[in-house]
């Protein structure tokens, strides 16, 4: 069975995704390349940041050392941060963004809905709240992906370069580790075994109908979920707790 | 984006009965138009159904014209149904 350590790193895993992913995003504030997706990206950050938000309050009270959600975002430092690899990786350009977009949110789509009949009420809550905004993400990247993907020869062109560099971390979203499986198996987190193939039918449904081409070498990247992350993460979190750290306790 | 045609948007509200114009906005096709207009127009719960309609099949009257358009039914109140004496017992009309 698992024990409250488990639980609180596996919800760890859950929230710093979204942080990340959410803060990168953030990064296009005001430098989209139309207005409504500048607005659009931006509301899909707002998400992912909020679900944080459900995932570090529980992961806080299921601590029980008194630390607060800003405790956790603010006050640890890239090893103790457990998201994937691709989360972290840069937003470059706009092709960039929406290949990595997509990717994690076809797993993020199939998790949340496993989630929602996790056996621990408090994850199948936050799990269902956050399937409704997760579905419209995973709606607003596949049509990207297909439009992009199917456009120009200049949109192509680049949507099969960011798909050539991004797609070595996908393997990373449903590689499972002993963590993953004993909360599986506990009936509390997903059975990332189980999702594999679901999400792996939707991409490539996906990119077929963008003309894409997946990748053709196997080899994935890892680690991102034990805290060994890229250089990238540094540079995030530099950005992000620069504020706190510097004025700690400071509040609007 | 230069070519991209323009979208007029009309949202309902979830306590109102039609769609009310909100704006505009430039997309690709119908369905990013309405994403874009989910997106931009019902962030603060404004909407329960969005419609959106290329500017360019939207006919509008000539303002040019307003006059022998509008002015004639200015002073007919013949036209409105306000010449009724309601009985006491009658509540709702």
């Amino acid at each position: 069975m698992p024990d409250k350590n488990d639980l609180f790193q596996y919800l760890l895993r859950l929230g710093d995704n979204a942080l990340i992913l959410g803060q990168r995003l953030s990064e296009w504030c005001g430098h989209g390349p139309v207005l409504e997706q500048d607005i659009a990206i931006t509301n899909i950050a707002l998400d992912l940041i909020g679900q944080t938000r459900s995932w570090y309050q529980y992961a806080a009270e299921i601590e029980g050392k008194g630390r607060s959600e800003d405790d956790i975002a603010y006050f640890r430092d890239a090893p103790e941060f457990k998201n994937v690899l691709l989360v972290e990786q840069p937003n470059e350009d706009w092709a960039y963004t929406i290949v990595r977009q997509f990717l994690f949110d076809v797993f993020n789509f199939y998790l949340h809905r496993e989630l929602s009949n996790s056996n621990d009420e408090q994850v199948a809550a936050i799990a269902q709240k956050s399937l409704k905004e997760i579905t419209y993400h995973l709606r607003y990247s596949s049509e990207w992906v297909i439009r992009l993907g199917d456009g120009t020869e200049i949109s192509h062109k680049k949507m099969q370069t960011a798909l050539d560099d991004l797609w070595m971390f996908s393997g990373e979203l449903t590689e499972a580790d002993d963590l993953d499986r004993a909360m599986a198996k506990a009936g509390i987190g997903a059975d990332l075994e189980k999702i594999r193939p679901l999400i792996s039918a939707r991409m490539k449904e996906i990119f077929e109908e963008a003309t894409l081409q997946i990748p053709a070498n196997p080899w994935m990247q890892s680690g991102g979920k034990q805290g060994g992350h890229s250089e990238h993460l540094g540079y995030i979190l530099a950005d992000m707790q620069f504020l706190q750290r510097t004025y700690p306790n400071n509040e609007w | 984006m230069k070519s991209w045609p323009l979208w007029e948007v009309f949202i309902r509200s979830k306590n109102g009965l039609s769609h009310k114009h909100a704006g505009s906005l430039h997309a690709a096709d119908a369905q990013m138009a309405i994403e874009n207009a989910r997106d931009v127009y019902c962030r603060r719960n404004e909407g329960v159904s969005i419609w959106v309609v290329e500017s360019a099949n939207i006919t509008a009257s000539d303002p040019a014209e307003s006059d022998p358009f509008f002015e004639p039914a200015k002073d007919k109140v013949y036209r409105h149904p306000t010449f009724y004496d309601l009985p006491d017992e009658i509540k709702h009309m």
